[in-house]
C-alpha cells in the first residue's frame, strides 16, 4: 500500500456503534465458545496424564475434575461444545453460499442456541 | 524505498499461493471433529467419575483410547488454527507473533502429552 497519510479517521465501524443483532451475537459466541474450551481440553489432558502416572496423582486430579467446580466447568464446556459444533455446521453450510439471507441466518442462529441447550440436557442425561 | 512506486514494490513478489490454506485446514479438521466429538463425548463422558482401576481397564481398550487420542490431536490442531485467527484480529505487532508462537507450543504440547498419556494407559 502507498505510504500516504490517510488522516486520523476511524478504520471501520466498530462493535461499540453496532446494535447487537442475533447474527453478530451468534458469531461472537462461536469464537468465545471455541476458545474457552481450551480450559476443559487442558483439564482432560491433565486427567489423562494423571491416570497414566499413578493412583495417588489420579485421585487428586480426578477429585478436582469431578468436584462441583470441575462439574461446573465441564457442564458449561459441553454447552459450549455443542453450540460451537452446531455453529460450525452453520459455517459449513454457509461455505456453499447458501442460507446466507438474514431471515434464514437468524433461524439457523436460533437453531444453534436451542439445539445446543437440548443436546447439553441430553448429554447430561445419557452421560 | 521512498522513491519506489507501489507497483514496483510489489512486482515479482507474486502471491504466496497459500491464501486458502488456513481456511481449508479449518474445514478439514472441523469435518473430522463432527465425527470425533460425539464419539469422544459418549466414550469419555461415561468413563469420567470411575475409579482408578476402572479407568485403567477402560482406556486399555483400543476403541476409547483411539477415539480420545484422535480427538485430542485433531481438536488441538483445530484450536491452534482458530486461536491464530483470534490473535490476528486483536493482537498486533511483536505481541501478535509471540502470542501465536506460545499458543502453537501449547496446542502441540498439550496434544503430545495427551497422546503420550493415552498410549501409556492403553499399552
Amino acid at each position: 500500500m502507498a505510504d500516504v497519510n490517510r488522516g486520523n479517521r476511524p478504520l471501520s465501524p466498530h462493535l461499540t456503534i453496532y446494535r447487537p443483532q442475533l447474527t453478530s451475537m451468534t458469531s461472537i459466541l462461536t469464537r468465545i465458545t471455541g476458545n474457552a474450551m481450551l480450559i476443559a481440553a487442558l483439564l482432560i489432558v491433565w486427567w489423562f496424564l494423571a491416570a497414566a502416572t499413578s493412583e495417588g496423582y489420579f485421585n487428586a486430579v480426578n477429585g478436582f475434575v469431578t468436584s462441583w467446580f470441575g462439574d461446573l466447568i465441564m457442564f458449561f464446556s459441553v454447552l459450549g461444545l455443542w453450540y460451537h459444533t452446531l455453529a460450525g455446521i452453520r459455517h459449513l453450510i454457509w461455505d456453499n453460499a447458501i442460507a446466507m439471507d438474514i431471515p434464514t441466518a437468524e433461524k439457523l442462529g436460533w437453531a444453534c442456541i436451542g439445539g445446543s441447550v437440548v443436546l447439553t440436557i441430553l448429554t447430561a442425561l445419557i452421560v | 524505498m521512498a522513491y519506489l512506486t507501489d507497483r514496483k514494490r510489489a512486482l515479482g513478489l507474486g502471491s504466496a499461493k497459500t491464501g486458502t490454506a488456513h481456511f481449508w485446514s479449518m474445514k478439514v479438521s472441523s469435518v473430522a471433529l463432527l465425527i470425533l466429538i460425539p464419539l469422544f463425548v459418549f466414550t469419555f463422558g461415561p468413563a469420567l467419575g470411575g475409579t482408578y482401576e476402572e479407568i485403567l481397564a477402560y482406556y486399555s481398550r483400543p476403541w476409547p483410547a483411539i477415539v480420545a487420542a484422535l480427538t485430542l490431536v485433531v481438536g488441538f490442531k483445530h484450536f491452534n488454527d482458530g486461536v491464530q485467527t483470534l490473535i490476528e484480529d486483536y493482537v498486533h505487532g511483536t505481541a501478535n507473533k509471540v502470542a501465536i508462537i506460545l499458543m502453537t507450543c501449547l496446542s502441540y504440547g498439550a496434544a503430545a502429552i495427551g497422546v503420550f498419556a493415552i498410549a501409556r494407559l492403553a499399552l
